[in-house]
């Protein structure tokens, strides 16, 4: 387990056990952010450079606040200065270059960028947005940042030898933004690898940009990993071996069928466990989420806990993403509560060690 | 002396107005994909888009045209898609890409729509009459990429996904060539008996044209028993991909033989990476100069996958490369 949780226990938390409450990222856009955008775009609308950065910045305060008051411990802007997980990152990093929409499926397209030559660092990516949001909230930020095996699998690689090679080097881009990152007082870092689920043999090129991500940085800096929407079957236990303190995993989708799958052998790091569904517009009740909360309590005792989403909220409607956030909230108090009181007593199963 | 004929598997990516026009009239969700019964506006839109990338291949000098394959949202299982005896279900992966298509589930007897031969229809009124393409899924794919809930098994299945596609070739206006495209025989490779059904559902669909028939598999090389049974269909060329795999492709052909004419995949349909004409050129010498057998009567040179994958003035170049490199092969070999 990580030691590393209790610098965002809340100095007011009226509970002895503590469950860390957070988002992985996303979030719903205000509508009028969006028009914003529109007129950005349109040559002939009176809406410069300026007013829209400062239509993004009243965004993050919005959302930052529509965290705090969810009662989240540690809050996101909601990532309401990025388009797209993959874009926003490949305009920043010189070697990337962008022909044109690709088809996902139907008419769902994506701009999917090529890497030209090799990737270097130019611009600092998060590092502004960081200190906006920080300055603007007492409560500790989460940064999530794109992983390296993701920018590489889903851009065309014409520079390099393979995947791999590329993800290597992104990845060596990824922790000189985290230094600077953790330079402006971050704490909390989480690393997205949706591609690891689609391409779960690869767990071991993943492992390696990790290792590269996180050499140099300080014990007390949290670093989750993000999967979501896979057989983890296939990538568990190996992921064990990655050197992260959270993992951070969707499961309320699939109403927890792959729970056992971390039972055995013993989940060692910290369990950040998706307790609300993100494609579900209903908001769950705060008893069905205590119990989807202590599902986690099969895999991991509490200290080794964390309540999240299972992934992104940024499609739900913004009122309904917020009532999960308020709803999970609550439920993590109450889960807290009952453990404080000794009235949950949940059974782990004694799995072999993993070294077996 | 050896021909070498320059063209693509089809399924081409939209040119980026017909995307936008087509979102705008379609919708993105799964009910608002093609299911052969498009209005007029819509299938307007569409006639305006084939005609653009028949102009480009034409102006490119590819041998052979393709219509382009624009309609098939569901890619290579758009033939069961428009089909009245399938249900078309959930998002469902295709094969190993970050690309999505409707689980398409057949629920009753099949029976040939026309609707493949109404777009080569249209698509002979704008190409000359010797070069006209048409590119079918094979019937192991189309099979694997689908759900039966119909026929109970196996064997039956395929026979009938195998009669299914013969009956829409049959409808077929007059074409010079047809692609099978079968990306399964490799993704999924079938087992023991299942190679041979395979072979032979691929050689009653190909039965079912007069044309040349070349069955393309990709994404890597045939299992050797795999290979060894497609050559017994009544096919006239296997293609390779050799951008995914060279050695176990050379092997094949070393060990078991090829057909008279063959086609190579040397340029990549999946990567913007655009070679160089001279760069293919000197791959299909390579791969000539490999095989001990004399030489080839025709030699197709191709993209090894399908093109939708592609920003699409990249995809316009991948075309111009291939039609280039064919001509420089023809002048080699002169």
């Amino acid at each position: 387990m990580s030691e590393n949780k209790d610098q965002f226990r809340p100095e007011d938390h009226e509970n002895d056990h503590f469950l860390l409450t957070s988002v992985v990222g996303s979030y719903p856009k205000p509508k009028w952010l969006n028009r914003a955008k529109e007129l950005y775009e349109d040559d002939e609308a009176d809406f410069d450079e300026d007013n829209w950065k400062e239509a993004k910045d009243d965004a993050a305060l919005v959302i930052t606040n529509e965290h705090e008051r969810a009662g989240l411990d540690t809050v996101v802007d909601g990532e309401m200065r990025r388009n797209e997980m993959v874009e926003f990152f490949a305009h920043r990093i010189d070697g990337y270059e962008f022909n044109g929409p690709v088809k996902v499926w139907g008419h769902n397209y994506f701009d999917k960028p090529s890497v030209v030559s090799e990737v270097e660092y130019d611009e600092n990516w998060l590092v502004d947005e960081y200190e906006f949001t920080a300055s603007a909230t007492d409560r500790p930020v989460k940064v999530p940042i794109t992983g390296p095996y993701t920018l590489a699998s889903w851009a065309f690689n014409e520079a390099y030898e393979d995947d791999a090679e590329l993800a290597y080097a992104l990845a060596d881009l990824v922790n000189e933004e985290i230094e600077k990152l953790v330079d402006a007082g971050a704490r909390y870092i989480q690393i997205d690898e949706p591609a690891l689920a689609t391409t779960p043999d690869d767990h071991a090129i993943v492992g390696e940009a990790l290792e590269r991500i996180v050499a140099d940085i300080p014990e007390e800096v949290r670093i989750g990993l993000h999967v979501c929407y896979g057989d983890y079957s296939r990538i568990y236990p190996e992921i064990l071996e990655f050197p992260v303190d959270e993992f951070d995993l969707e499961l309320a989708n699939g109403d927890y069928e792959q729970l056992d799958v971390f039972k055995d052998p013993e989940f060692t790091a910290d369990l950040a466990l998706g307790v609300v569904d993100v494609h579900v517009a209903e908001v769950e009740s705060v008893e069905q989420i205590e119990e989807n909360i202590k599902k986690g309590l099969e895999v991991v005792p509490p200290e080794q806990l964390v309540v999240s989403p299972d992934c992104g909220l940024k499609l739900l409607p913004r009122e309904v993403a917020y009532g999960k956030m308020e709803n999970m909230v609550q439920a993590a108090r109450n889960v807290e509560a009952d453990l404080d009181a000794g009235n949950i007593d949940i059974e782990r199963e004694t799995p072999t060690p993993a070294d077996d | 002396m050896t021909e070498y004929v320059s063209t693509t598997p089809g399924l081409y990516p939209l040119p980026d107005w017909a995307k936008d026009d087509l979102s705008h009239l379609k919708g993105h969700q799964k009910h608002d994909l093609i299911s052969g019964d498009e209005g007029e506006e819509i299938t307007a839109v569409y006639e305006e888009a084939r005609d653009e990338v028949i102009s480009v291949q034409q102006d490119a000098g590819l041998d052979r045209i393709v219509e382009g394959q624009l309609r098939w949202d569901d890619m290579l299982a758009h033939p069961l898609a428009v089909n009245d005896a399938v249900e078309t279900r959930g998002i469902v992966r295709y094969y190993d890409n970050n690309n999505f298509y409707r689980e398409p589930v057949v629920t009753d007897d099949l029976a040939a729509t026309g609707d493949v031969a109404s777009e080569l229809e249209a698509a002979a009124d704008l190409t000359d009459d010797d070069d006209l393409q048409a590119v079918l899924p094979g019937p192991y794919s189309l099979a694997d990429l689908s759900t039966d809930e119909h026929y109970g098994d196996e064997a039956d299945f395929l026979a009938a996904i195998a009669d299914l596609l013969a009956d829409e070739a049959d409808a077929f206006p007059d074409v010079e060539t047809l692609f099978l495209l079968e990306p399964s025989l490799v993704e999924n490779a079938p087992d023991d008996g299942e190679d041979e059904r395979a072979s032979e559902a691929i050689d009653q669909v190909a039965s079912a044209v007069d044309a040349d028939v070349v069955v393309q598999p990709y994404w890597g090389a045939l299992e050797e028993k795999v290979y060894a049974h497609l050559l017994d269909a009544d096919i006239d060329a296997v293609g390779f991909d050799f951008v995914s795999n060279q050695d176990d492709n050379l092997y094949n052909i070393q060990e078991y033989g090829a057909t008279d004419d063959i086609a190579l995949g040397l340029a990549d349909g999946q990567n913007t990476l655009v070679e160089d004409p001279e760069a293919i050129r000197d791959r299909v010498e390579w791969v000539e100069g490999q095989l001990p057998t004399a030489e080839f009567e025709t030699v197709y040179l191709t993209t090894n996958t399908e093109t939708f994958y592609l920003p699409y003035a990249k995809y316009v170049e991948k075309l111009e490369v291939l039609a280039e490199a064919a001509d420089l092969a023809e002048v080699t070999a002169a």
